[in-house]
């Protein structure tokens, strides 16, 4: 769960995402290489995505912890359709469900692979790709 | 005895397709007129005016510009904003507004220019920003890859088959063949369906809904107007589990549909079994098919098997979407929804002409917005 950080960042059209008060401290961990999650004091619930409060019991308090980069693919699809012109140069790509290890359901590509490899149920680990001076986790199949 | 129960007293519908030289607003003024006129009535009788949402006419008050446009000053308006949702959430809104006695009549628009409007691509980059903006967005997330999601995990779960939803989208064209205003008239075969080419796989072209131009217009009133036979909303219904698929219930299978229509059929005193004629949101054919199980009218693992039977036709045991839906008929945003409902009370007055399906009085009318994040059922009945 480590990269080197690039020294210039690459250039992309692809979406960055934007990063919010909630979440900032996700997508800084995430540049260096860390999925950052939260589990709430109150109840022990692990809330993803970051935000204000615990959906599952409002409380306003968590501890960040990094997860274990494992995880599970729930479903995924292979997009022929791309939404704009720098995913078309991608496609087709796979997006999937991954449901980590320690239960939140990400969205990620898989990537590094032949999209008729994936499969449910496959076991991924979490990379994370360079986008602009961001990195965004991604899975692979092991 | 008299119901209490809201009416639909007017509906009207364009054509759906490539409208060269329509404006949104300008499809607005056409089913505003052709809903109020269908129920006898004039525009300066609406008091209510209840519209969603555009791409084309992006303005956040829709409903003050729309009845700028129109030219009436109704004494409420509002917006309502919940997908392909919007109509029959407009519907069960309206239903509540004239059962209180705010209004009496309460004018249900929608419409938008999808395909003459907007440059090609544009609508399915705007509908990408739908995902989640920070975990969705960046992966390239498009309408139909959320639903391929869907389909692979159903699919995968239930034995429903490429082959099975082949089948909706073949039942679906036969009926639009049969509706002179529908955008796709010309016939479909299985295997085309099965030719055809990859969106999202599982999902191909055929298993997706159109881009269309095109509007709606619904009069919802207190009473009948006398015009035409009576029809009156005897049931309705709204769940909203997510909006986000990340957030979406985790088996991807307990969707709200199964509880906005339990709501509606209790409000109703009805089952499934009371259902003379269904149209329910299909923007995919996986979303029918999850949709027709979850609201019980066929049991988990079964649609598939029942659609190839021919159950969906117009002499089945649940003819379903008659007009041709959003694969066939057309969708133009928040109206692709609303055709759903101008289509029930056509069969309920018997004015679907070839369509028609024989002594229909009891319809279900679904509506689902997001990637099945926002359902309202709604169950409509000829009481004359």
């Amino acid at each position: 769960m480590s990269r080197e950080t690039p020294t210039t960042a690459p250039a992309t059209d692809l979406p960055l995402p934007p990063p919010n008060a909630e979440s900032q401290a996700f997508w800084d961990a995430a540049r260096d290489g860390h999925l950052l999650l939260t589990r709430c004091t109150a109840c022990d619930a692990v809330q993803f995505p970051p935000q204000h409060s615990c959906t599952a019991c409002g409380g306003t308090t968590g501890n960040p912890f990094t997860a274990s980069g494992t995880g599970e693919i729930f479903t995924f699809t292979i997009n022929h359709r791309a939404p704009s012109p720098a995913f078309k140069a991608r496609a087709p790509y796979i997006i999937a469900l991954v449901d980590l290890a320690e239960g939140p359901r990400l969205m990620m590509n898989v990537i590094n692979c032949a999209p008729e490899d994936v499969k449910i149920g496959m076991t991924v680990k979490i990379v994370f790709e360079a986008r602009g001076d961001m990195a965004l986790p991604q899975a692979e199949l092991v | 005895m008299t119901s209490s129960k809201a009416a639909i007293t007017g509906v009207a519908n364009t054509r759906c397709g490539r409208l060269e030289g329509s404006t949104c607003l300008g499809l607005h003024a056409e089913v505003a007129r052709g809903a109020v006129a269908d129920a006898g009535l004039e525009l300066g009788d609406v008091d209510g005016l209840i519209c969603a949402y555009s791409f084309t006419e992006p303005h956040p008050m829709l409903a003050s510009v729309v009845a700028e446009y129109l030219g009436i000053q109704p004494a409420y308006s509002a917006c309502v904003s919940a997908g392909g949702a919007s109509g029959a959430l407009q519907v069960m809104t309206a239903k509540s507004l004239v059962e209180s006695g705010m209004c009496r009549h309460v004018l249900c628009l929608t419409g938008d220019t999808r395909m003459s409007g907007m440059a090609p691509g544009a609508a399915v980059a705007a509908l990408a920003r739908f995902g989640h903006g920070q975990f969705e967005v960046p992966y390239g997330i498009t309408i139909p890859a959320a639903y391929g999601m869907v389909a692979q995990r159903y699919m995968h779960d239930t034995g429903l088959t490429l082959s099975d939803m082949a089948h909706i989208a073949v039942t679906t064209r036969n009926h639009a063949r049969r509706h002179p205003d529908a955008q796709m008239r010309k016939p479909l075969s299985h295997a085309e369906v099965m030719a055809s080419r990859p969106i999202a796989e599982p999902l191909r072209l055929f298993d997706c809904a159109l881009i269309s131009d095109g509007a709606a217009g619904i009069l919802v009133s207190a009473a009948p107007t006398g015009n035409g036979a009576e029809v009156r909303i005897v049931g309705a219904g709204q769940k909203n589990t997510h909006e986000h698929l990340i957030a979406a219930p985790r088996d991807l299978q307990s969707f709200g549909c199964k509880f906005s229509a339990r709501d509606a059929f209790a409000e109703a005193g009805m089952t499934t079994a009371d259902i003379d004629v269904a149209e329910i949101y299909d923007s995919f054919t996986i979303t029918l098919a999850i949709e027709l199980e979850s609201i019980g009218f066929f049991p988990k693992g079964s649609v598939g098997e029942a659609v190839s039977d021919g159950a969906l036709d117009l002499g089945g045991t649940l003819p379903c979407n008659t007009h041709g839906g959003l694969l066939s008929f057309g969708h133009s945003g928040a109206a692709g929804g609303a055709f759903h409902v101008v289509e029930a009370v056509r069969q309920l007055r018997g004015q679907a002409d070839s369509r028609q399906v024989a002594n229909a009085s009891r319809a279900f009318v679904h509506g689902d917005g997001g990637v099945l994040s926002a359902h309202v059922s709604l169950i409509l009945e000829r009481l004359s």
